[in-house]
């Protein structure tokens, strides 16, 4: 699964529903009826920052993600992007 | 079970458990959960898990009903998987889907087709928040029909060609799979791509009526090993919630969850709001609770008692030796309970063969534990009236019976002032003949007649 790029820009999808559990949250998408989940609330803490930050890594420092971790947190927004569970910014109203 | 057929995917950050563990010990508010609607059904399948046919007086009304839907909008439950009995029979069916996509709970419905007209799938196919599933348990009528009953092949077929012309994608094909079917599974696939649709298999219970006819159909140890292939071959594609997860102890985990969710991430609300356990497990001892009591679903979730054990540490029991426990869990606890196995062994399809034995070594089959409130039709499945084995016509012997010389009347059509004629004449201390034939009376305005 590829990283998503530092540098761009993203939204949770709009047809993503998010429930915030102990381990970390649940995404349950609308549009295509897949269920994901977050493993940490950190992740979750990110997801929820990127419609705002002015990049993906923004949203990651922000929440507190080590330098070292960055990697980590941009791999599992790829995964999240290619489940379209978060979307491009500027498509965001167009991804279905 | 109807559990969370999404396919679950991981993203990847640090992760000191699996999902499966979280799991395992619940979550605030379930992933899904099954409502049936009501016990009404047009259909009387033979393995119908609910004993369904007929309608419960005390199924929740429509208000009630918006209420488990506002709860359920709090609780933030993503989906329901509304069923039944035939849920499209409600008279207020649309209206409570309408109003749980207004309110953010997502809808999947199952139904034989029996209402998908058209026009209803032109606007089912306009709603991204509600999905339909279609049961179909025979690739061919004759396999579907000798289950479900005669026709309901031709109208599943249907329901899905409306919706395929409406537009609809990804509706589910909801088969259950039996001894007479699991030949079939290529061909559910051909049916299922014809319509656009995606096959969901699910496995027989010995619920409700199913426990009636599970020893015929449930699939033998070969068709189960025949499954489990073509699932590790066709599983990405096909949804099967947590029906099989009894098979990964084949070897390979097959795709789905493989846990049993049963009060940890689902549950049934039942058509008068009993809260059970499972979809599969109606019966007091996976009774939970009710909506209807204080604190409403949200306690019954997060309170009962019962949940709580089910969410506690399992115990392997007889199977905690097996190499394979930690894959298979021990498999269904319906399946068990239902076929009078203890919860803590193995589950009757076990296939390292388990199973078998302990079914032979169980108690006498008298004692197997019953559903709880049966809801079926009284002549189920309905009596043949035409045909070999039908009852033909009701013969009936006319004659006149001896003691009436003529036809029986009321007393009213005598004399509308019979009942005071009575009176007034016993008053007078007449003695009236029984003897004068009514047609004799019935000009005279006296006496009330005695008929024998």
């Amino acid at each position: 699964m590829a990283s998503i790029d530092p540098d761009s820009t993203w939204t949770l999808h709009p047809q993503v529903s998010v429930r915030p559990e102990p381990f970390g949250a649940l995404l349950y998408h609308f549009g295509t009826r897949r269920l994901s989940f977050l493993k940490d609330r950190t992740l979750l803490d990110v997801v929820e920052r990127l419609a705002d930050a002015p990049s993906a890594r923004a949203a990651c420092i922000d929440a507190g993600v080590a330098e070292t971790h960055l990697p980590t947190y941009l791999r599992a927004l790829g995964t999240l992007a290619e489940s379209r569970m978060i979307a491009p910014r500027d498509a965001g109203e167009r991804a279905a | 079970m109807t559990l969370t057929d999404a396919p679950v995917q991981a993203a990847p950050p640090p992760a000191p458990k699996r999902l499966v563990d979280h799991f395992e010990l619940g979550l605030d508010a379930p992933i899904c959960l099954t409502w049936e609607l009501t016990y009404a059904c047009n259909l009387s399948c033979v393995h119908c898990l609910s004993s369904s046919g007929r309608r419960d007086p005390r199924e929740l009304s429509t208000e009630e009903c918006k209420a488990v839907i506002d709860e359920l909008e709090r609780m933030q439950v993503f989906y329901v998987n509304i069923g039944g009995g035939e849920p499209t029979v409600r008279s207020d069916f649309w209206e409570l889907v309408d109003y749980a996509t207004a309110h953010h709970v997502g809808v999947k419905f199952s139904t034989n087709g029996v209402k998908i007209t058209p026009e209803v799938a032109e606007r089912l196919a306009a709603n991204d928040y509600v999905d339909v599933q279609v049961s179909l348990d025979g690739a061919t009528p004759d396999v579907n029909d000798h289950v479900r009953g005669p026709g309901s092949y031709d109208t599943a077929v249907r329901a899905m060609r409306n919706l395929r012309d409406a537009g609809m994608r990804n509706f589910k094909l909801s088969v259950v799979c039996t001894r007479q079917n699991i030949s079939q599974l290529d061909d559910f696939k051909a049916i299922a791509d014809e319509y656009g649709a995606q096959l969901r298999l699910t496995r027989l219970r010995p619920s409700g009526r199913g426990a009636d006819v599970w020893d015929e159909l449930h699939p033998t140890a070969d068709q189960q090993r025949e499954l489990y292939d073509w699932l590790v071959a066709h599983g990405e594609d096909v949804l099967t919630g947590d029906s099989f997860f009894h098979l990964s102890a084949y070897g390979q985990a097959l795709p789905g969850l493989n846990l049993c969710g049963a009060g940890r991430v689902v549950c049934l609300i039942d058509p008068i709001g009993d809260v059970y356990a499972c979809p599969f497990a109606i019966h007091d001892e996976f009774l939970a609770g009710n909506v209807r009591e204080v604190g409403g679903f949200q306690q019954v979730w997060r309170e009962s008692e019962l949940f709580g054990r089910l969410r506690s540490p399992q115990s392997g029991g007889a199977c905690s030796s097996c190499q394979f426990y930690d894959t298979c869990k021990g498999g269904c606890m319906a399946a068990k309970f239902f076929t009078g196995l203890p919860l803590d062994g193995p589950d009757p399809e076990c296939v390292q063969g388990y199973g078998e034995q302990a079914l032979e070594q169980r108690a006498a089959a008298a004692d197997l534990p019953k559903h709880s409130g049966d809801h079926s039709h009284r002549t189920s499945p309905p009596r043949p009236r035409t045909g070999p084995n039908g009852m033909g016509p009701v013969r009936l012997t006319l004659s006149r019976r001896e003691d009436l010389q003529a036809p029986p009347v009321s007393a009213c059509a005598e004399s509308p002032l019979a009942g005071f004629a009575a009176t007034l004449a016993q008053a007078q201390g007449n003695d009236f003949d029984t003897k004068q034939s009514g047609a004799d009376r019935r000009h005279e305005g006296g006496a009330p007649p005695r008929l024998a």
